[in-house]
């Protein structure tokens, strides 16, 4: 539940943002990072930017989250025994 | 150093093996008083994310086999105790309310029955993403009394305290928190206190350490004498943080080493902790498994106590529980590992959980099932 996903902060209008997570466009609370600016790449949890990291940061979290799901799709390709979820 | 994006697999497989070699010369030289050669070496997750993270990357088996990764209360879903389940049931049923909350929590067995089930006969249930969610529901149904689950740890309290600000901005009358918010170093310390199951070092959470910052271990590192090593959740970010726990211990230190400073600040985000402190105060809170621990909860400070969900409607939460064979308690403590609960894959599956370890993609029992099972 910890799970954060790493995305740009393309908008904003005062704490409300809009934040591009590869390719998506989410919407994201700015209340506790306030030193965030447009541009930056920040940490996103449960609706909220939690910390600004820097691009290379942003970049590896996005390659953790695509072998994420691409682990999650051979899991659901692999013919999964009954009762798996 | 852990793997970045640039870097190509052959790069990342000998950082991986120049990590797991110096782990084995580390695991080798370890003083055989304190660890006898033929005993176990102890380390401990407390984070859910990371639980998962280690069974998928396989990392169990990368290691010397007397070095154990044993998984702790990290999930908040699982450590959430049955009453708390219990209150939210009680409170979807009653007329006028809906319960707003985390999707997991929707199949985590009551003593009864859970709130997807009583979903089913009309008690109302909403799953959100996230409390702002909680807040726009009760923006548009005002005719009813959305109650949010507050559940998480520090990464997620944050949100939960502004949204009870704005909530208390905006004047909706409508809107509550049945707190359920829990403190990750409360919970590290009870387990180093009731020295049931053997911790020799802590791989620390990374984003609950966003917030309360790396420094946040110190205490527990010199006053139980165990390393805490704040870890990222890419395999090589956490062999990176298991090596590093283990070069302390073969150097006879016990110290808070921040192995996730990409992300992670030694003060943590100052801003989302005086956001939690504004709202809420330490409380004593029952955890499943662990029993009430001092502390080691948030509850609302009386200064929002019209928006606590407990006191509008009269419900409590305790640390009783109706167990009825599931061990998820002592899978919580690190007493047992999954497959030792009687219920493991044979009653208990994800489809048809008995308890929450099972229900939460970041249970214990639900990656052990998933990931680790013959």
């Amino acid at each position: 539940m910890c799970l954060a996903v790493a995305g740009k902060l393309i908008d904003r209008s005062d704490n409300d943002g809009v934040v591009d997570v590869r390719g998506n466009r989410v919407r994201a609370r700015l209340d506790v990072v306030p030193e965030v600016e447009v541009g930056d790449h920040v940490l996103l949890h449960a609706g909220f930017a939690i910390t600004v990291i820097s691009a290379d940061e942003a970049a590896a979290t996005d390659q953790a989250f695509e072998e994420l799901e691409r682990a999650e799709e051979s899991e659901r390709n692999a013919g999964r025994r009954p009762g798996d979820a | 150093m852990p793997k970045r994006a640039n870097e190509t697999p052959a790069g990342a497989r000998a950082t991986r093996d120049r990590l797991c070699a110096r782990i084995a010369e580390h695991t080798a030289r370890l003083d055989a008083d304190r660890f006898p050669a033929d005993g176990p070496v102890s380390l401990m997750e407390v984070c859910g994310t990371h639980t998962v993270a280690i069974h998928r990357a396989g990392l169990r088996g990368l290691l010397p086999a007397r070095l154990r990764l044993v998984s702790g209360p990290g999930c908040p879903v699982c450590v959430t105790p049955q009453s708390y389940v219990d209150a939210l049931i009680d409170l979807a049923q009653r007329p006028g309310v809906r319960v707003a909350t985390y999707g997991d929590m929707v199949r985590v067995p009551g003593r009864e029955t859970t709130l997807e089930r009583v979903q089913g006969d009309g008690a109302r249930v909403s799953v959100i993403y996230g409390v702002m969610d909680a807040l726009k529901l009760a923006r548009d149904r005002t005719d009813e009394q959305i109650v949010f689950a507050g559940v998480g740890f520090e990464t997620t309290a944050p949100t939960t305290a502004v949204a009870v600000k704005l909530a208390r901005s905006a004047q909706l009358g409508n809107f509550t928190v049945l707190g359920a918010h829990k403190l990750i170093i409360p919970a590290m310390t009870a387990l180093l206190e009731g020295g049931e199951v053997r911790i020799d070092g802590f791989l620390c959470p990374g984003h609950v350490s966003v917030v309360i910052g790396a420094d946040a271990y110190r205490p527990v590192a010199s006053r139980f004498a165990r390393p805490c090593v704040v870890a990222g959740f890419e395999p090589l970010e956490m062999l990176d943080a298991i090596e590093r726990i283990l070069r302390q211990l073969a150097g006879g230190r016990a110290e808070a080493e921040n192995a996730y400073a990409k992300v992670v600040s030694a003060e943590g985000n100052r801003a989302a902790w005086a956001a939690i402190e504004e709202v809420f105060e330490p409380a004593d809170t029952p955890w499943r498994g662990l029993g009430t621990i001092p502390a080691s909860g948030l509850a609302l400070r009386e200064a929002f106590a019209d928006l606590d969900a407990a006191r509008r409607f009269g419900v409590r939460v305790t640390d009783q529980e109706d167990a009825r064979g599931c061990r998820c308690g002592d899978v919580i403590r690190g007493l047992i590992e999954p497959p030792e609960c009687p219920l493991f894959a044979k009653v208990c599956t994800p489809v048809n959980p008995v308890g929450p370890c099972m229900v939460s993609r970041e249970g214990n029992c639900q990656a052990h099932y998933k990931y680790a099972r013959s």
